[in-house]
């Protein structure tokens, strides 16, 4: 008897108006309202009617580029965008299941905001938020900040000595970064705030705690301003494509995105994460690696075939991109995930080529499709990002044994 | 011919990380539930007021070494939880403090134009400073900063939030399917800012947001402050909430907006104020006289004394008379992360007025820090407390207030019922929203962005 698979799980990133250049030329697109509250909560909402985990949003300092280490002078395509961890914010209240994974910047920005911002939203979506941390490479992103100067690199070039020092510095740096959000996070234990009327104290300052952090980029001393945040901790995830990022992963996120060729290479990934998850100690700790994918899906293949030719003309270019595109219909995609998850991935990350195209074949056509097969969820588990993501909610780090 | 009759403006003020917040009352809610923020903004739209405002602080305040824990302590995220607002209010205007010492102008610029975009034309900044190794220890750059460097960064750091704010122009984004074409051109958000504290360059990634930028709010009381204040604001968040006080400061800056080129209702005076309302005068009295000592516990006036005394007082009986020692001077080292230990300039002047004061009037403790930090601007009916606003407001000692109600969330909800519907029936204050942005809330007119004034001049 074969054993059962667990369910899977399932997100999708949105990125402006669909991760295909031209999707924005739609018929269904809206591109003047990428900038409106409207247009995001629209997108939310159908991602919550499909049960999906969780949307993760795209962001970047700087304006978008097609190339991702320096700025171009495209008309074309979109440009322009909201800060993401604000976007989140916004769709929080009007949404009531869906995890809010907001990528920030780890880069030039101050870990004390970041950290009180993300548990913040984990206020007002009562327990559903995360963030995807990124860091930036480019130069002229460093120049929007003025504080550090980062020498303009080329993709061809990232196996140069000197762009491998930067990496390992960029990351290194992330990896503090991390750490401090979550002693941040923890800065205050669960039950600090303890209203005791008769001495007549808000909390209890024994519960309180400073995070005394010193890293070569920064010192933070804490605590934080705002009590520890309803999940406790917050879900961190990262998108990772070779063995520094993987290591940012395996010892510091809950969820990594990574970007296998197919079920051989996704096996290779999940194995290089685990090994070294085990080597960062956290072995008995459940760390998601999720398979990403940019999706153009609909009823029958032909017709996607077809919409993603079409889309590849309105640019002038074939698209590319880290992740395998996928080009078809529900059931294969339904095949081809399970045949992944076989490999060890716990879940998917879809990018929708064209929104909202992609993202309502995804809720309409693919989730029934993995629900007939037993593979997903019928009804939201629990009420946190963190329950439906089956992790447990962390003991405080400074709590008393 | 007489003074036309001026329109009120009000906002409320989310109860703050002090003592005029009352938390052990039995109706006192959280401060940290977004069901807290919703509420108190909701009530705030309900009685059609102008915005919400939320404080900050970046470190929490300490006393003797130790966390400040006799008043509420923690808060959220200030732009996180305004966008969190945005979603369930419609036309109230949602200000936010922020520091210009522990940010990045690129970065605050981009938070804001999110804001005022996801809130559709509502967002505003109350820009303040503070130059403290102690909050700067959460951060990156630290925050000391030297005596003549402190209002040049502020200044520049606001400056330069304009050009990215100013850098994107009306139809910079085409969108055009048929075409192709997204951009009017490659160059959308250019700038290119060189000063002594800040040099940066690039695009900047957020375009014209509904209000082309944010309300501007200021809170400096120096000489430079107000001058500041006069050159760049569109309203001050101001202390002086007495009448005399009130109008003395009013006539100040706005003598000052005329060296700018500036017209009177381009600045509005908006004094933090405190009311308690009450079915008459005498229980609003007497419920004024309890919150007094639910506020000004012993344990907190002796904490109030060492804040001018600068030493350790905590063997002193709040219930007995002032110290007969003198305050230590120099460098404030009791209490950290609060505005009121910088306050006092000469600590032996201040002790001899305070004990002349307690002598008089024969107060302990307890009893002089009740009397001196009397925050009860209002205190009446529901009839007196709209009478006095209104009174103050036509004599020029304010355009407004900003109320500060002592119990979250439910603190301003009798404002709401009671004391709005007279001063609306009175055809002082707007029964509805006329306009859709905090700008027509407040009469400021739209900043044009670079390029529009740049054309204006040239033609």
């Amino acid at each position: 008897m074969p054993v059962p698979t667990p369910p899977l799980h399932l997100a999708v990133a949105l990125d402006g108006a669909g991760w295909h250049p031209a999707a924005w030329r739609e018929p269904t697109a809206r591109p003047t309202e990428l900038l409106h509250a409207r247009y995001w909560a629209d997108l939310a909402a159908e991602a919550e009617r499909g049960l999906l985990d969780f949307i993760t949003l795209e962001d970047s300092l700087g304006l978008q580029a097609a190339p991702l280490t320096e700025s171009d002078q495209r008309t074309d395509q979109v440009r322009g965008r909201l800060d993401a961890v604000l976007v989140a914010a916004r769709i929080a209240p009007l949404t009531r299941h869906l995890g809010l994974i907001p990528t920030a910047i780890v880069t030039h920005t101050e870990p004390f905001h970041l950290s009180k911002a993300i548990a913040t939203l984990d206020y007002v979506s009562s327990g559903r938020a995360g963030l995807q941390v990124k860091v930036s490479a480019r130069a002229d992103e460093a120049a929007l900040f003025g504080r550090r100067t980062i020498a303009p690199i080329k993709l061809a070039e990232l196996q140069q000595p000197a762009v491998q020092v930067l990496i390992e510095e960029l990351f290194s740096e992330a990896t503090d970064y991390v750490e401090v959000l979550r002693r941040l996070w923890d800065s205050w234990e669960d039950d600090a705030e303890i209203r005791d009327f008769a001495p007549g104290r808000f909390v209890d300052r024994n519960k309180l705690h400073y995070i005394d952090f010193e890293g070569s980029r920064f010192s933070v001393k804490g605590p934080s301003i705002t009590p520890r945040p309803p999940q406790g901790q917050p879900i961190v995830s990262a998108l990772a494509h070779q063995s520094r990022p993987f290591e940012l992963v395996a010892t510091s996120a809950d969820v990594g995105y990574v970007t296998p060729r197919d079920a051989a290479h996704a096996a290779e990934i999940v194995n290089e994460i685990r090994t070294r998850q085990d080597a960062a100690g956290r072995s008995e700790e459940a760390v998601h690696v999720f398979g990403d994918l940019v999706v153009f899906l609909d009823e029958i293949e032909a017709a996607a075939v077809a919409r993603k030719k079409r889309l590849d003309e309105t640019a002038g270019t074939e698209y590319t991109s880290d992740a395998l595109i996928f080009t078809g219909s529900p059931s294969q995609l339904a095949d081809l995930l399970l045949d992944w998850q076989r490999a060890g991935l716990t879940g998917f990350r879809l990018r929708p080529g064209a929104l909202p195209d992609d993202l309502e074949s995804i809720t309409r056509l693919l989730v029934p499709e993995l629900q007939r097969r037993g593979a997903f969820r019928t009804e939201y588990e629990a009420a946190t990002l963190r329950g439906n993501l089956g992790l447990p909610r962390p003991t405080n780090r400074y709590a008393a044994a | 011919m007489s003074k036309p009759i001026k329109q009120i403006h009000l906002a409320a003020h989310f109860p703050g990380v002090n003592n005029t917040t009352v938390w052990s009352d039995p109706a006192a809610g959280s401060h940290i539930e977004f069901s807290s923020f919703a509420h108190l903004a909701q009530t705030a739209e309900r009685a059609k007021f102008d915005f919400l405002f939320l404080a900050e602080g970046l470190r929490l305040r300490e006393q003797s070494g130790k966390i400040y824990d006799l008043d509420v302590v923690g808060r959220p995220d200030t732009f996180t939880v305004l966008a969190a607002l945005a979603a369930v209010t419609d036309r109230l205007g949602l200000a936010g403090t922020i520091n210009s010492t522990f940010n990045e102008p690129y970065e605050v610029a981009r938070q804001f134009a999110s804001l005022d975009h996801l809130s559709t034309g509502r967002a505003a900044w109350n820009v303040v400073t503070s130059w403290d190794a102690y909050t700067g220890e959460n951060f990156r750059r630290g925050g000391y900063l030297a005596q003549d460097d402190r209002y040049s960064r502020a200044e520049q750091f606001m400056r330069t939030t304009w050009e990215l704010f100013d850098s994107w122009h009306e139809g910079d984004i085409v969108a055009d399917k048929q075409s192709g074409q997204f951009l009017s051109h490659p160059d959308v958000g250019a700038f290119s800012h060189h000063d002594a504290h800040f040099d940066i360059a690039g695009q900047f990634s957020v375009p014209r947001s509904p209000q082309g930028r944010p309300v501007i709010f200021q809170a400096g009381d120096s000489e430079q402050g107000r001058e500041f204040a006069a050159a760049t604001a569109d309203a001050i968040f101001s202390r002086h909430s007495t009448f005399d006080d009130g109008q003395a400061f009013y006539a100040d800056v706005k003598r000052r907006l005329t060296r700018y080129g500036r017209r009177s209702e381009q600045l509005l005076i908006l004094p933090a104020a405190t009311f308690t309302l009450g079915d008459t005068d005498a229980d609003a009295a007497e419920l004024a006289h309890e919150v007094r000592l639910q506020q000004v516990s012993g344990q907190t006036a002796i904490n109030f004394l060492e804040q001018l005394w600068n030493r350790d007082l905590s063997a002193y009986d709040p219930d007995g008379p002032l110290p007969d020692i003198d305050p230590e001077l120099g460098e404030p080292k009791i209490a950290r992360g609060t505005a009121r230990a910088r306050q006092f300039t000469d600590r032996l002047a201040t002790a001899a007025e305070w004990r002349a004061i307690a002598e008089s009037k024969k107060l302990s403790i307890r009893e002089l820090m009740i009397e001196l930090t009397g925050r009860q601007s209002f205190v009446g009916s529901a009839s007196t407390i709209a009478e006095q606003i209104n009174r103050f407001v036509q004599a020029d000692a304010s355009d407004g207030f900003i109320l500060v109600p002592h119990i979250t969330p439910g603190g301003l909800d009798g404002f709401a019922d009671r004391v709005v519907p007279l001063l609306q029936e009175q055809g002082v204050f707007r029964t509805e929203y006329e306009g859709s942005t905090l700008r027509d809330h407040l009469g400021l007119s739209r900043p044009e962005s670079g390029r529009a004034s740049a054309e204006r001049a040239a033609s």
